[in-house]
């Protein structure tokens, strides 16, 4: 059987699932590409992004962050301003949209930072459907302000206690509901990775943000970035913003990944950076680089964002980092944390724990690059979510 | 080989004299004594399938129970291999093949426990059932070679719809990779699925994961025949089924009944678990001879 789009990136993605699901794949590569193709449907979609995410989000010139590390211009494209505070809601809005098309009543998603539980959750509200969220118990314990959040707009938060209890575990629960219920059920996957065509779906939803962020450097720096910068979990914000800039070869693509408590801790979520325990596997539907043992069961990951700690890697990261059009490296999570205080104290941005790895690599990079270069960071969600979090490993300021 | 140095009791194997050198044997009649094991099991439908995880509760526990279902009343086993996450099963399996690899089992062992269980004289199809990434982090070919040569007669991975099965079947070359249907694969896709089918078609039941169900759905009858129009392929039913009566009810229509959950949750549950194995294999097999066909 042969699909409508590519379904493999490379040697890549693919749809690892069991026969129950491939029928409710196929329906949705199909619904996708005939919604991106009717005009009525995109109109739908660019109105809400205007008139319910608050579309174009800012791009910002961080002046006195690159004023204080004393080198390359910064500019910070602000998902973190979107409706719900991250980028999450590009996906979760056009998913729910497909949904309403697909007559379908029911959404489950997963969660790890909550934020793509609270865009299930927002757009789920907005388009009168049923939401259930699942979230690991690890999770809910440092991310409670999102949960309380979840429950306000209506959705269902099932804890997940199985497994690692975080991110990969409220994954498989979220597919064994979708798997019961696929007949009325679309699973509302937030990140891109999982089974074709959700890696392509969650990219072309997000790819906004690099059309957008290409669009504002050209008026407002004149020129394109020298380099992108994101942080990548499953990696859809940082496909988001490099879809906008993957044809301009001159632009380098940085991708960051949690380092948690360093490379040689093993206790981190690099999968491209811990040579020893990544290798290529599959996992939740899709082929890509996977932390794992010997014997191929995954491995249990760390990182201080929920956001990021996950053990695989979405798969179009994979083939961009073979054939060396992105390149990826990790920050710790002291470095995280030190970058986030830095954002706070020199351009009043509160980041999400995630994003502040992208501003952790910004750190390093950009004393090394001169005044006339340019970086441009994906500020992909904003830190209140992240306080408890913060102040448990701060201490008092 | 195995197959050389533990002549088998069976039919198949016992017509091999050990002067045929080992690659003969593995090119040539092992195809025939694999084909031949699975088509022997269905000689009296419905087959009784139960479900058991290697390595639960214990690696040797686990090959004491498989011995006992195999000597007692089972057609054919489904010898379970572990996963982190197996996202097609429910929390009885889920637990059980948690505990099991909590206490050490791996891919080798599980295949080492295959070739133990043939030592033993057990001469039913044992099916490997797991899920793909233990597989490639073992090496496919190498597992494939490894399963083959440990005894084991085919395997079930239930993350390996067709669509991603090339690779697999490409190094497997006759090993039948018992193919999946579900409620809710469609005619097309049923007969592009069945017409390759080696060994028997394992229809899913129900949408869902595994665990046992209160009651039968009522379209499995139709189902069966939806799926029989596409194969002359025995059809064996799985998910949800949990009590003699149950597997009565489905083994009146399909070729074999499947039995995982309920098989994992009574023996694991019960002081004697060899013995537990051995009560549920002569019920459940009771219950399938009281079928008139």
């Amino acid at each position: 059987m042969s699909t409508l789009l590519p379904h493999k990136f490379g040697p890549y993605g693919g749809q690892f699932v069991p026969e129950t699901l491939m029928p409710a794949l196929i329906e949705l590569e199909r619904e996708f590409v005939s919604a991106r193709s009717d005009p009525a449907f995109n109109k739908e979609f660019d109105g809400l992004m205007a008139s319910f995410v608050g579309r174009p989000t800012p791009l910002t010139h961080a002046k006195r962050l690159s004023e204080k590390l004393g080198g390359a211009q910064i500019y910070l494209k602000r998902e973190d301003l979107a409706h719900t505070g991250a980028h999450k809601i590009n996906n979760a809005l056009g998913q729910a949209l497909l949904v309403k098309r697909m007559g379908k009543k029911r959404v489950v998603a997963e969660t790890g930072a909550g934020q793509h539980g609270v865009a299930s959750a927002t757009v789920a509200a907005l388009l009168g459907l049923e939401c259930v969220v699942y979230m690991g118990v690890v999770d809910i314990a440092r991310q409670e302000p999102n949960v309380f959040r979840m429950k306000l707009l209506g959705a269902e938060v099932r804890p997940v206690t199985s497994g690692t209890q975080t991110l990969k575990d409220a994954i498989n629960e979220a597919i064994r509901d979708w798997v019961t219920n696929v007949r009325d059920t679309h699973y509302l996957l937030g990140s891109a990775l999982g089974p074709h065509p959700y890696p392509t779906i969650v990219r072309e939803f997000q790819s906004v943000i690099g059309r957008e962020a290409r669009e504002q450097m050209m008026m407002d720096a004149g020129r394109l970035p020298d380099t992108v910068i994101a942080c990548v979990g499953g990696g859809s914000n940082a496909i988001g913003i490099f879809s906008g800039f993957v044809k301009d070869s001159g632009v380098e693509l940085i991708g960051v990944e949690a380092g948690g408590s360093g490379i040689a801790s093993g206790k981190h979520a690099a999968r491209f950076g811990d040579a020893a325990r990544a290798r290529v596997g599959v996992i939740h539907g899709t082929r890509t680089y996977v932390l794992q043992d010997e014997d191929g069961q995954i491995a249990e990951t760390h990182s201080v964002s929920a956001g990021l700690d996950y053990a695989a890697v979405g798969p179009e990261h994979a083939m961009m980092r073979d054939n060396e059009r992105a390149f990826y490296t990790s920050a710790t999570d002291e470095e995280a944390l030190n970058a986030f205080q830095t954002l706070c104290h020199t351009e009043g941005i509160i980041p999400a724990l995630e994003s502040s790895h992208a501003v952790a690599e910004v750190i390093k990079r950009a004393p090394t690059m001169r005044k006339d270069q340019m970086i441009l960071v994906n500020l992909s969600g904003r830190g209140d979510k992240d306080l408890n979090t913060v102040i448990k490993e701060l201490g008092t300021l | 080989m195995p197959v050389v140095e533990h002549p088998r009791t069976m039919a198949g194997y016992a017509e091999i004299p050990p002067m045929f050198g080992s690659l003969f044997i593995s090119s040539v009649l092992v195809k025939g004594i694999i084909m031949n094991r699975i088509e022997n099991a269905f000689k009296n439908k419905p087959i009784f399938m139960p479900y058991f995880p290697l390595g639960y509760p214990d690696l040797e526990t686990s090959i004491d129970i498989i011995e006992a279902l195999a000597k007692n009343g089972a057609d054919l086993i489904e010898a379970g291999l572990s996963f982190s996450d197996p996202l097609a099963d429910g929390p009885v399996i889920q637990q059980a093949t948690q505990i099991a690899l909590e206490k050490g089992i791996s891919v080798r062992k599980s295949l080492a426990a295959v070739a133990e269980l043939r030592r033993r004289g057990v001469t039913i199809p044992l099916i490997l059932m797991g899920y793909f990434n233990p597989m490639l982090a073992y090496g496919l070919e190498k597992f494939i070679c490894d399963a083959r040569q440990a005894g084991a007669d085919g395997f079930i991975i239930p993350d390996l719809p067709l669509e991603e099965a090339g690779e697999f079947q490409s190094i497997n070359g006759d090993m039948p990779l018992i193919q999946m249907l579900a409620p809710t694969s469609p005619n097309e896709r049923m007969e592009s699925i069945a017409r390759n089918a080696k060994g028997f078609i394992y229809l899913v039941s129900v949408t869902g994961v595994t665990g046992a169900r209160t009651a039968i759905s009522d379209g499995l009858g139709d189902l069966i025949t939806r799926v029989r129009q596409h194969t002359p392929a025995p059809v064996c039913v799985g998910f949800g089924i949990g009590t003699p009566e149950q597997a009565r009810q489905v083994g009146a229509l399909a070729d074999g009944v499947i039995v995982g959950s309920a098989c994992v949750k009574t023996i694991g549950s019960s002081d004697k678990p060899v013995e537990a194995a051995k009560q549920f294999a002569m019920e459940y097999r009771d219950a399938l001879n009281k079928i008139q066909r």
